[in-house]
């Protein structure tokens, strides 16, 4: 008997319209837990390195967590994983809500959705009956209207759907896959487009049976319980009506302006007013008691939830108030477009205008007000109308098509994306590897688990590391006692650090765990429910694996290195591994390259970024190296020199 | 025999349902269904759970109804409440197991599921719903109900009465009586 998986996927072909129901090795759990591990290692293994994007062979793979489904709490994030056309690298995407866990009960741990279809179709899942069904009456409907529609349709208001707008229709590049009140960004909803797959909708009614039942649910109802009490899990934002860490510190426009003076009392007291008077609620994810979604209901505007930056990218971008992301949301959700880089790639098109590289004549007929023009720039891109279809390729590959100098305004992407709108003044260490290296394209998804700053005296960081429960290694408590400025750390620290808050986002994202509770709460306030000391036992009391702390560090270790080979063998190489030029004001090439060097070594990667022979067979990934070799990928020349001094790992 | 012993009290189990605080997340069904499963814990299923929140984001819609009776015919007509502004269908406060919606069965066999409180032995502080119910949208109350004797329970302390007096004033003297009281009306 499986415990806590299913031992099913879902393999569909859209070219053929053919559903199969796969058994999955049962020892895939143990090497890659499930979600984006699992997932990695099905692009390696099927996807070639040749494959375009838009290619019927690329996948498109829905993949719940290994403890979806589970008494565990806030294990509910589903992770959609396929190859981007944005960056032509993996894309990484997550949405919380009901649908993994929904998926589950329907008797399924992935579904793998390769090919094309005719037309627009949707894919009904009722545990064992699977159909692909005709969605042309579903065309240009919004993402949560499409739920709606299919929940009419179905006569069941119990399915869990995940859709795209018009925005994956038409195949923008920033296009989500909407589920509920919950959304996929980073490059997914395209897919899903190109796959010409409007929508699936997912109803399940089977037992998921954990191993040692008395045990985990006693353990994960206390867990609960502190989850629900802590201040130290969900967000914050949903509750503190101080946003000015965002408004003064971020940069508006096209991630170009500091605004240091904006927030104050009278704002917030308006802003404040502003979202009470039109809040229905805040709801949660599957089985989570955090109220991290604030529903709004604006006036002549669908109804639509935010949580955290979401609700500052759009007034940020244009220059306006908390009204204007209220009054645009409702509607960017329904086209079902990323609220991260959209506003991004509009700020960026209005900047080309004011200098001259775009004219009047690439918008005709928009208005002279930034609101008017948002409006106007969402319904082109959505619509991959006039310029719409050239930004709707984002900022870099836009900047590219226009050429005429629009390069240079491309300044705040890496690896081809959109990044948070940060610029600061010294470098961070950790963050310059976090984000040069990442490959999850946000650093929302890379930081979390280590201080982003220290704190100002030793008491204060004493009181601090005294109640750390979740550090994986007493040496991250001194790390962070002896930490006064947050550029002077050392490189080994700098290493074990970006170690630590990858290892946690990597776990997570494969067990199903939302980082709120987890990966990214702990670098504010520290008090985070899940961590290295209780993931380990949370595991084995679910599925029965024997896990260790060792082991699942190990697990980290094989499903990071197995994301990076499969981008690897799509061309990622050290050249791309630079944060925005702008991102810091004062920059050392020197000091950085270094670093990035004696990071690279201490993952066990040569010198362009390539896990070497040595570490993937360590990690059971032999024939990995062997096709890398085979293909002129790994080769000798690149390894470092070996008396180059070896970092240690953060464990074992 | 005694006023008091007649007046009969009982224990009312009753949970209370604040809709505007339910934030949808079904930890509810969750644990519900973990109780339910045989070994206890054993399994999750929402699809068992004899509680379920019914949630229609649209209209902003969150209502957890418990399992009720099991009834074989739909409702001849429903009821559409409008509170605070929302329409609701009587549907979704109903918790009867009935042929409109495939609510409250057991998914393998379709028999209907009931709500139980959670009774076992020894008995929970309050039901697992009510435990998992971190947001406060359900609390668990007992009080205790006095309620009215039932009709046979009267008839008995009436002819207990009518037997004392007889004794005391003898047959005739108190059908004399009655059928004078009769005769006045």
């Amino acid at each position: 008997m499986r415990y806590s998986e299913t031992g099913f996927n879902l393999e569909i072909n859209l070219t053929r319209g053919s559903i199969e129901k796969v058994a999955t090795d049962p020892d895939t759990a143990e090497l890659y837990l499930g979600g984006q591990g699992s997932a990695a290692k099905i692009l390696w293994d099927r996807v070639k390195s040749g494959t375009d994007p838009f290619s019927p062979d690329n996948l498109l793979i829905f993949s719940t967590g290994l403890l979806h489904g589970t008494p565990v709490p806030a294990a509910n994030r589903t992770v959609v994983n396929t190859i981007s056309p944005q960056t032509n690298l993996m894309s990484h995407s997550l949405f919380g809500g009901f649908f993994g866990p929904e998926l589950k009960y329907a008797g399924y741990d992935k579904i793998i959705i390769r090919g094309k279809a005719p037309d627009l179709v949707y894919l009904y899942i009722n545990n064992d009956k699977v159909e692909i069904r005709d969605a042309t009456h579903l065309r240009g409907k919004g993402t949560t209207e499409t739920g709606d529609l299919l929940k009419q349709e179905l006569g069941d208001y119990k399915v869990q759907v995940a859709a795209i707008g018009l925005a994956g229709e038409n195949r923008v590049f920033m296009a989500s896959i909407d589920h509920n009140h919950a959304s996929a960004a980073r490059g997914v909803g395209v897919i899903m487009g190109d796959k010409r797959l409007k929508a699936i909708a997912v109803r399940g009614t089977k037992d998921i049976h954990v191993a040692r039942p008395a045990e985990l649910f006693e353990m994960t109802h206390q867990m609960r319980r502190k989850i629900g009490e802590s201040d130290g899990c969900g967000d914050w934002m949903a509750v503190d009506e101080d946003d000015s860490f965002h408004h003064n510190h971020f940069a508006w426009g096209n991630a170009r302006t500091r605004r240091k003076d904006f927030w104050s009392a009278e704002l917030q007291e308006r802003w404040t007013h502003l979202k009470y008077d039109h809040m229905d609620r805040q709801t949660g994810c599957f089985n989570c008691s955090k109220k991290c979604r604030n529903v709004i209901n604006w006036p002549g505007k669908p109804r639509f939830a935010y949580k955290c930056f979401g609700k500052d990218t759009y007034h940020m971008a244009a220059f306006l108030e908390l009204d204007f992301s209220f009054e645009i949301l409702g509607l960017a959700q329904e086209y079902g477009v990323d609220s991260y880089s959209t506003p991004q790639v509009m700020a960026f098109a209005l900047e080309l205008l004011e200098a001259g590289i775009l004219k009047d004549t690439d918008f005709p007929d928009m208005p002279a007000d930034n609101r008017g023009r948002f409006f106007y720039l969402l319904e082109k891109i959505v619509r991959r109308e006039g310029i719409g279809d050239i930004l709707a390729d984002g900022v870099s590959q836009a900047a590219i098509r226009i050429g005429n100098g629009a390069e240079a305004y491309d300044h705040n992407t890496t690896k081809k994306f959109e990044q948070l709108p940060i610029k600061l003044g010294k470098l961070n260490p950790a963050y310059f590897l976090m984000i040069a290296t990442g490959e999850k394209m946000s650093i929302t998804q890379i930081e979390g688990s280590f201080p982003q700053d220290p704190l100002p005296t030793r008491e204060q960081r004493e009181a601090f590391v005294n109640k750390w429960e979740a550090v994986p290694d007493e040496k991250f408590k001194q790390y962070f006692l002896n930490w006064e400025k947050r550029n002077e750390i050392s490189d080994q620290a700098t290493c074990d650090i970006v170690d630590w808050n990858e290892a946690m986002h990597y776990i997570d994202d494969s067990i199903g765990l939302c980082g709120f509770v987890s990966s990214f709460r702990g670098q504010f306030g520290g008090g985070v429910a899940y961590h290295m000391n209780n993931i380990p036992q949370i595991i084995s009391l679910a599925t029965g694996l024997d896990m260790s702390k060792e082991k699942l560090w190990k697990c980290f270790q094989r499903i990071r290195t197995m994301v990076r080979v499969v981008n690897v063998k799509r061309g990622l190489r050290r050249m791309h591994e630079r944060p925005p030029e702008d991102h810091w004001a004062v920059r050392n090439e020197e000091f950085e390259q270094k670093l990035l060097d004696t990071y690279y070594q201490y993952k066990g990667w040569n010198k362009q970024g390539i896990p070497t022979r040595k570490t993937l067979e360590r990690l059971d990934l032999e024939y990995v190296a062997d096709e890398l070799e085979e293909l002129g990928i790994l080769k000798t020349e690149d390894e470092f020199a070996p008396a180059q001094p070896v970092a240690e790992a953060a464990t074992a | 025999m005694t006023a008091s012993t007649v007046v009969a009290k009982k224990i009312v189990k009753e949970i209370k349902v604040e809709i505007d605080k339910c934030t949808g997340c079904r930890a509810c069904e969750m644990a519900c269904s973990a109780f339910h499963a045989r070994p206890r814990f054993s399994s999750i299923n929402p699809a068992r759970a004899r509680i379920r929140v019914v949630v229609d984001e649209i209209n902003d819609e969150y209502v957890p109804i418990r399992a009720g009776d099991y009834t074989p015919s739909e409702c001849n007509g429903r009821h559409i409440y409008k509170i605070g502004g929302k329409e609701y269908s009587e549907c979704s406060f109903c918790g009867a197991s009935c042929p409109s919606r495939d609510y409250f069965r057991e998914p393998d066999s379709g028999l209907p599921l009931k709500c139980d409180m959670c009774e076992s032995i020894p008995p929970l502080e309050k039901p697992w719903c009510v435990q998992a119910c971190l947001p406060g949208a359900l609390t668990y109350i007992e009080r205790e109900e006095t309620r009215e004797p039932r009709p046979q329970e009267k008839r008995a302390e009436l002819e207990g009465g009518l037997e004392s007096l007889v004794n005391k004033f003898g047959q005739d003297a108190l059908i004399e009586a009655l059928s004078k009281m009769t005769k006045g009306h």
